[in-house]
């Protein structure tokens, strides 16, 4: 089972180290991780993807909740929510794939953000669904460099 | 207002928190400090080994319930204590560990002395804390001491760089801890401890497991009402002994993997499991998948991440077990119970367990029978519970040693029984020892010993003697690290590898001498007694040799892995 986590933690240093160690000394999966800081300047939010069987998800949440510095967890998962992912891909143009490749970028609300004579690079965002559609699609062209943010969330309403 | 040095501001802090004792010690990174303690009145213990400091501070806190404080220096001081904090975390003891640190400018730039002691003690504290500025530090103490002793309490390390405490600022001192991130929840929920009772009072056999939390909360009085409320049995782990009245008829000893025939039974075959203050380790639980399988399971536990961590639970209760234990007692008082009528209907399970019980003590008397002239390891453990009448702190060290202690000293008292259960930490015995001891002057102070263990802090006699701290040492002197060499024995192949150490022991009762104490031998079954008594009539640090015999096995004993019911007798 797939779990999404907004965790919301002290900004301070160390706390990083102490969620990482969390899921590495207890053998738990992240899938992805992104910090930032909120409003609030003393908090920062993380979102975590992870996997587990039910069992597995709820040690997690509660081993988070258990750490001090970690003042709530949110698991995002269960309930409607907005994901986002943002890439960077530098693709091979080769002239004969370019007016492909520019197609692919609009439809999938992509942009192209730098060009080289022989590269394109491009910023898209989405879900993991969708993204994983975008790639699927651009692979073939050759992918030189690809660079994600890990996933951000959001419950609705 | 005037300005103080860091070193003030914390041993401030410590006086208001009503620390009386420190052990420790010294080295460059804290001289600061020491320079400033020398002019108040704490009592400072100063160890051999810094490993040392940290067990005598956890036997301080478990004996006494207070918070134990250590202090050492940076580097290899710092990485010393690793050792004690984890073995205070595995166990949930109150311990708050101060290390010298090299100046801020200095860290990070491998300077000397210098070990990032908070990176390193992340997974094995309960927080820590490095203090950068010396504005935070009187914030930072009261936060340790109040996140160490509360909730599941546990060890938290705070890192004192050089230059933190001899930089000055004005002392304000935060009268109220606020920790928003850190909320133990001590209330259980009502609506599920109305469901654990209607559960309990449908009950046919019912048994209580009940672990070490019932100690740190306090709750061995509700506890017994409880059980004799109803009649409940009651098996402990080795955390929970004396949270339970080791010589009370409802009680089964201790279970799991060298728990009594009754006990394991007992869980094996219950209808109704109320864990209280327990987390289903596995030397609990044998086989996980084959734990008391057929039982409805009540678990009490203030930390939420025990619950369902390896056993299912049908009614989970996050809480303090003292207050959850109360409110339950409350709800089956007024359920119009008539426990009158309740405890005839148990009458068949008691009858049950009074067969697993004799096939037990049969058992127990075979090893007198087996006699000879060695000296049973057993028999020095129940001479020692004999001849003390009961009333003494027990330590034990890790192996067989700790197995012999907690199956044949009937523990009475919580606070009692001081043993490194968690983590196993051969070495922890007789610091902790000290440390109670330092927490209880005029207590008698036992570590039941084995020949093995006593050496990984046998320097600690120096501190005993030092500090005129009669702690009495009971070496089971059986020439081996017996524990290992029994699942040798029996798992692999009879190979006594790398265990064996009679030739190469010291002579314990010299070397007690040489440090200044005093030793006694005991070779033949008659002397036990008498080295016994001498040694509980001698007033200082004395050290026992009591040469067993050398083969003994620990039984009964549940095959790691097994399901409970596969004990093996003898
Ligand atoms: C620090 C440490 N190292 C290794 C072990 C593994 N171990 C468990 S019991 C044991 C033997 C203990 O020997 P001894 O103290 O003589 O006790 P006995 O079992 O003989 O009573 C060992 C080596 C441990 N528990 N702790
Ligand atoms: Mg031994």
């Amino acid at each position: 089972m797939r779990q999404v986590l907004n965790v919301l933690v002290e900004n301070q240093f160390g706390v990083l180290a102490r969620i990482a160690g969390l899921f590495s000394g207890r053998g738990f999966n992240i899938k992805s991780l992104s910090v930032s800081e909120t409003l609030d300047p003393s908090l920062s939010i993380m979102t975590i993807v992870t996997e587990g069987d039910e069992k597995i998800l709820e040690q997690i949440t509660k081993q988070l909740n258990k750490l001090i510095p970690v003042i709530k967890v949110i698991e995002v998962g269960g309930k409607p929510h907005v994901e986002r992912e943002l890439i960077l891909v530098k693709v091979n143009a080769k002239p004969e794939n370019r007016a492909e490749i520019l197609r692919m970028v609009e439809i999938f609300r992509g942009k192209i953000v730098d060009v080289s004579s022989r590269t394109y690079t491009i910023e898209m965002t989405g879900d993991e669904e969708k993204i994983r559609a975008f790639l699927e699609l651009i692979r073939p062209m050759g992918i030189k460099e690809m660079s994600r943010t890990g996933i951000v969330a959001m419950i609705r309403g | 207002m005037k300005k103080r040095t860091g070193a003030q501001i914390l041993l401030e802090c410590l006086k208001r928190e009503g620390v009386e004792v420190i052990f420790g010690y010294p080295g460059g990174a804290i001289l600061p400090l020491l320079e400033e303690m020398s002019k108040w009145d704490f009592k400072f213990v100063l160890v051999r080994h810094e490993q040392a400091a940290v067990h005598a501070a956890d036997g301080y806190a478990r004996a006494s319930g207070k918070v134990g404080v250590c202090l050492v220096t940076s580097g290899p001081g710092a990485t010393n204590t690793v050792t004690g904090i984890a073995t205070a975390y595995m166990d949930s003891v109150p311990v708050v560990v101060f290390t010298g640190q090299v100046p801020v400018s200095l860290i990070g730039n491998d300077a000397f002395q210098e070990a990032d002691i908070v990176g390193i003690t992340r997974p094995c504290t309960k927080h820590n804390y490095l203090v950068t500025d010396v504005r935070d530090l009187s914030r930072i103490v009261r936060e340790a001491f109040y996140i160490a002793s509360t909730g599941r309490p546990g060890p938290v390390l705070v890192d004192l760089p050089k230059n933190v405490l001899t930089a000055q600022t004005e002392f304000h001192y935060p009268e109220r801890v606020e920790v928003r991130g850190y909320k133990p929840t001590l209330e259980g929920h009502l609506p599920q401890i109305q469901r654990a009772a209607s559960l309990i009072l449908k009950a046919k056999r019912p048994v209580v497991y009940a672990g070490g939390g019932v100690i740190i909360s306090g709750a061995s009085e509700e506890l017994i009402r409880l059980a004799e409320l109803l009649d409940i049995p009651v098996t402990t782990t080795l955390m929970g002994l004396g949270g339970f009245p080791g010589t009370h008829p409802l009680f089964l000893g201790m279970l799991g993997m060298h728990g009594t025939y009754q006990a394991n039974m007992a869980v094996t075959e219950c209808d109704v499991l109320i864990a209280v203050g327990a987390r289903f380790d596995d030397r609990v639980t044998g086989k996980v998948e084959e734990f008391s399988p057929r039982s409805k399971k009540i678990h009490i536990d203030i930390d939420p991440t025990s619950i369902k961590k390896n056993v299912y639970v049908d009614i989970p209760i996050v809480g303090d077990c003292k207050r959850v234990l109360r409110r339950l007692l409350e709800v089956i008082n007024s359920s119009g119970v008539n426990p009158e009528e309740y405890r005839r209907r148990l009458s068949d399970w008691h009858c049950q367990i009074e067969q697993w019980r004799k096939q037990q003590e049969a058992f127990n008397n075979n090893y007198n029978r087996q006699g000879g002239n060695r000296i049973k390891p057993q028999h020095v453990v129940q001479k020692l519970y004999e001849l003390t009448g009961g009333e003494a702190i027990i330590t034990t060290e890790v192996g067989q040693n700790q197995m012999w202690a907690a199956q044949y000293f009937k523990v009475n008292h919580p606070r009692t029984f001081l043993s490194s259960g968690g983590l196993g930490t051969m070495g922890y015995g007789f610091p902790a020892a000290i440390g109670a001891q330092v927490a209880f002057p005029d207590r008698l102070v036992i570590d039941i010993a084995g020949d093995g263990s006593i050496q990984m802090n046998i320097q600690e006699l120096a501190t005993a003697v030092q500090h005129n701290l009669p702690v009495k040492v009971a070496i089971l002197n059986n020439g081996y690290l017996g524990m290992v060499r029994q699942w040798q024995q029996l798992f692999h192949g009879r190979i006594y590898y790398a265990t064996r150490l009679g030739d190469w022991n010291p002579d314990f009762v010299r070397l007690a001498e040489a440090y200044g104490a005093v030793g006694l031998r005991a070779t033949k079954p008659e002397e036990v007694e008498p080295v016994i008594r001498e040694a509980l009539r001698i007033p200082r640090p004395v050290l026992m040799d009591f040469w067993v015999e050398e083969e003994e096995n620990v039984y009964p004993m549940v095959p790691a892995g097994e399901p409970l019911t596969k004990m093996i007798l003898l």
